[in-house]
């Protein structure tokens, strides 16, 4: 057969069409021009950020909504060493993307020449994989492996570097969406010895629960997860990126569990004679002091990556393979579980502690907890929330209910500030029938304020919360507690007026003092087309309650503010 | 405990970065490394000494097999195994002593490979312990410089380690 030669550029964009790519993040540069020219002319839409991190974190959005790979321009240089925490942040959090960065030309490589940075040397350690392209001929198969590497297995950015010269290069395009790498097979069935003895502790466990994470989301498992969980009536605690895995308002729910997680999450985890961990990589800031971690209990988990399971915490029943397909495996051999002693237990701790912190108004500024609540109770069920990283991020886990899988979407690895507002702008992409709502602090949202320029340009209907208590929160929570109080530096004094802010980028700007107004304010922002930032304007110095002190056991509890 | 690790990987741009990055990145230190072509072309191995305990050695070995230009893995410490690393050693050498030196090189099945004026070069393969025995016999002497290769390994008997 007699192959049609195509320049580099267009291989690129055929590559896209061939994967359903449907729109493309980026922002162009001299090295990226031939591709870009290419562009104009092409279906593939494209979202013009105005800083390459957005790119990248509004392609992680995308992707955690739809479930496939999430595609970034960006030029050589600084366009691509800009990406490198949106990058990171995708690969902490198992994001497929796939990056596609110009490159100087071939032959000024090594040479330090004009906005040349070896990236794929630069972010080796935070990609799933990266390629260099040598010529136009390796193209069509790099770009196939790439979105092959970036969508199974455990899913995370792959990076290709594209030589400005390449995409001038004329080569026969095909393309074949099945490749084979000989170093990668991911194993998706669990081995049935493993699942077998699963089954058995189960049946004899006396206090079962499941914990479980990210994987469930990623592997769509939310549907055999509630049949399992509530067959074998078993409750469920999700880590922060498995929220929205387990409708968050059904019985069997116990909140999240860790730093900021809810005590009857943390007692129930500490008492546990069995954990059935899926899709989770027992994080630091869930598992506490790990030496004191599940003392009492058996742990089975399952995950796609081997190089979890064990990592942290010691496994006494290992499964390795896709989550949704190992609990479909047990759920088959599943009895119904008699377990009412523990729920009854279970259903006492909660009682006993229910999630109430900031429901006591100060009659003074608003509680933050408030604004939360109130988002979650004015919003449709199909909501999609965005958060940044701090104590706003923490209270929207505790505090909004996250019913569906893919709905709440957060940096959990990385914890990068300036994620949540260009990921609410790619998930309205993803999603434009939903309403998206990005809820962030005054000190993350000026991490990626510039893209109210994006948000307006592309008249996305959103809303975005600001939680400003004119404080790095967090940061202050923690000098409060363990730093005597001594607030280095944590006062962001010279804030904007966010209102002002967003009217002179051509967004709608309210403002909420009170309760009363904060509930007036999130109904009418919801009626309004186009972004519309919200500055609730709150008590300053609240803190995140309940909390496990760093390296402390998660049942060693310290509750305060209104809650103590 | 040593591992030795033999590792199949593509003969890829950067799989060296990859690997040596790995090891850095996640706190893992290499003992010594060689690596060269086997007799599939593409394909090189890798051999890779590490210390550390058994769980440290397994997430090693879990992490390798994530690189995606890593074809696979073995412990070669786990099952009976030959090993053996090349030395040479630049030792000094006056004409008074250059037949106790040509001694302790015969008794341990070494080579003379270069001889000057007040110095000579001898080969010497085998095991760890023999590399540290002849060290310390020619120590006597004055070394002057010292290249080794790193620890290479094959299983014994007819057993190989394949690329699937």
């Amino acid at each position: 057969m007699k192959k049609k030669m195509t320049k580099g550029s267009a291989i690129i964009l055929y590559a896209l069409k061939e994967e359903g790519v449907e729109i493309v993040f980026g922002y162009p540069g001299g090295a990226v021009l031939p591709l870009y020219d290419r562009l104009f002319d092409s279906s593939i839409k494209h979202l013009l950020v105005r800083h390459e991190q957005a790119a990248v974190h509004a392609a992680d959005g995308y992707a955690r909504v739809t479930g496939r790979p999430g595609v970034v321009f960006a030029t050589s240089g600084p366009g691509a060493t800009n990406l490198v925490t949106g990058i990171t942040n995708a690969f902490m959090d198992s994001v497929p993307l796939v990056l596609i960065t110009g490159q100087v030309p071939s032959a000024f490589i090594g040479t330090d020449a004009f906005q040349e940075a070896d990236i794929t040397g630069i972010t080796m350690p935070v990609t799933k994989h990266s390629y260099l392209v040598k010529n136009a001929e390796q193209l069509s198969g790099i770009l196939a492996e790439a979105f092959y590497i970036a969508s199974t297995g455990r899913r995370g950015p792959v990076l290709v570097d594209v030589p400005k010269d390449v995409f001038d290069q004329e080569a026969p395009y095909f393309y074949n969406i099945k490749c084979e790498i000989p170093g990668y097979n991911p194993t998706y069935n669990g081995h049935l010895g493993q699942i077998s003895r699963a089954v058995k502790a189960i049946r004899d466990a006396k206090r079962p629960v499941i914990f479980g994470g990210g994987g469930l989301i990623r592997s769509a498992a939310s549907g055999v997860l509630r049949e399992f969980a509530e067959k074998a009536r078993i409750p469920v605690i999700l880590s922060l990126m498995g929220l929205g895995a387990y409708p968050g308002d059904r019985d069997l729910f116990l909140g999240m569990p860790g730093m900021h997680g809810s005590i009857t999450a943390n007692y129930a985890l500490s008492e546990a004679d069995l954990i059935i961990g899926t899709g989770v990589r027992f994080d630091d800031r869930v598992t506490g002091k790990l030496e004191s971690f599940a003392n009492n209990a058996k742990i089975i988990h399952i995950d796609i990556d081997p190089a979890e399971i064990g990592k942290n915490v010691k496994i006494d029943i290992p499964i390795v393979g896709d989550v949704r397909i190992v609990l479909e495996a047990l759920l088959q051999k599943l009895k119904p579980g008699h377990t009412n002693d523990w729920l009854t237990q279970i259903e006492n701790w909660q009682k006993q502690n229910p999630m109430s912190g900031g429901l006591k108004s100060s009659g003074r500024a608003i509680k933050p907890q408030f604004v939360i609540r109130e988002l979650s109770r004015l919003s449709e069920e199909k909501t999609i929330v965005a958060t940044d990283v701090g104590q706003h991020q923490m209270w929207t886990a505790q505090h909004f209910i996250i019913r569906e899988p893919c709905a709440f979407l957060t940096s959990g690895g990385l914890g990068t500030m300036g994620y949540g507002f260009p990921a609410a702008i790619g998930a309205k992409l993803a999603a434009p029938e939903s309403r998206v709502i990005c809820i962030t602090g005054d000190g993350s949202f000026q991490m990626n304020i510039q893209e109210l320029a994006t948000a307006v340009n592309n008249r996305l209907d959103m809303i975005i919360a600001v939680i400003n208590n004119g404080f790095l929160g967090m940061v202050r929570q923690w000098q409060d507690m363990f730093y005597d109080k001594r607030y280095s530096h944590t006062a962001l004094e010279g804030n904007p007026d966010f209102v002002l802010l967003a009217e002179a980028y051509g967004a709608r700007g309210l403002r909420a003092k009170d309760e009363k107004e904060a509930t007036e304010a999130i109904k009418q922002a919801m009626s309004e087309k186009g972004p519309v930032v919200i500055d609730f304007v709150v008590e300053p110095e609240e803190n995140v309650y309940p909390m496990v002190a760093p390296n402390c056991p998660i049942n060693d509890i310290i509750i305060g503010g209104d809650q103590s | 405990m040593k591992h030795v690790l033999a590792v199949l990987v593509e003969d890829k741009p950067g799989v060296l970065t990859r690997v040596a990055g790995l090891f850095s990145r996640r706190g893992f230190n290499i003992d010594n490394l060689a690596v060269g072509e086997t007799i599939t072309p593409g394909i090189s191995r890798m051999t890779i000494t590490v210390d550390g305990s058994e769980t440290i050695v397994e997430q090693v070995v879990k992490q390798l097999n994530k690189l995606i230009n890593v074809i696979k893995v073995s412990n070669l410490s786990e099952e009976p195994s030959v090993m053996r690393e090349l030395m040479l050693i630049k030792v000094n050498a006056e004409v008074g002593n250059r037949s106790d030196i040509q001694q302790v090189v015969e008794t341990f099945r070494g080579k003379v490979i270069d001889v000057s004026p007040d110095s000579m070069i001898i080969e010497i393969t085998g095991n760890e312990e023999k590399m540290e025995a002849i060290k310390l016999l020619l120590q006597h002497f004055g070394i002057k410089e010292i290249v080794r290769t790193g620890k290479i390994a094959l299983l014994r008997g007819s057993q190989i380690t394949k690329e699937i």
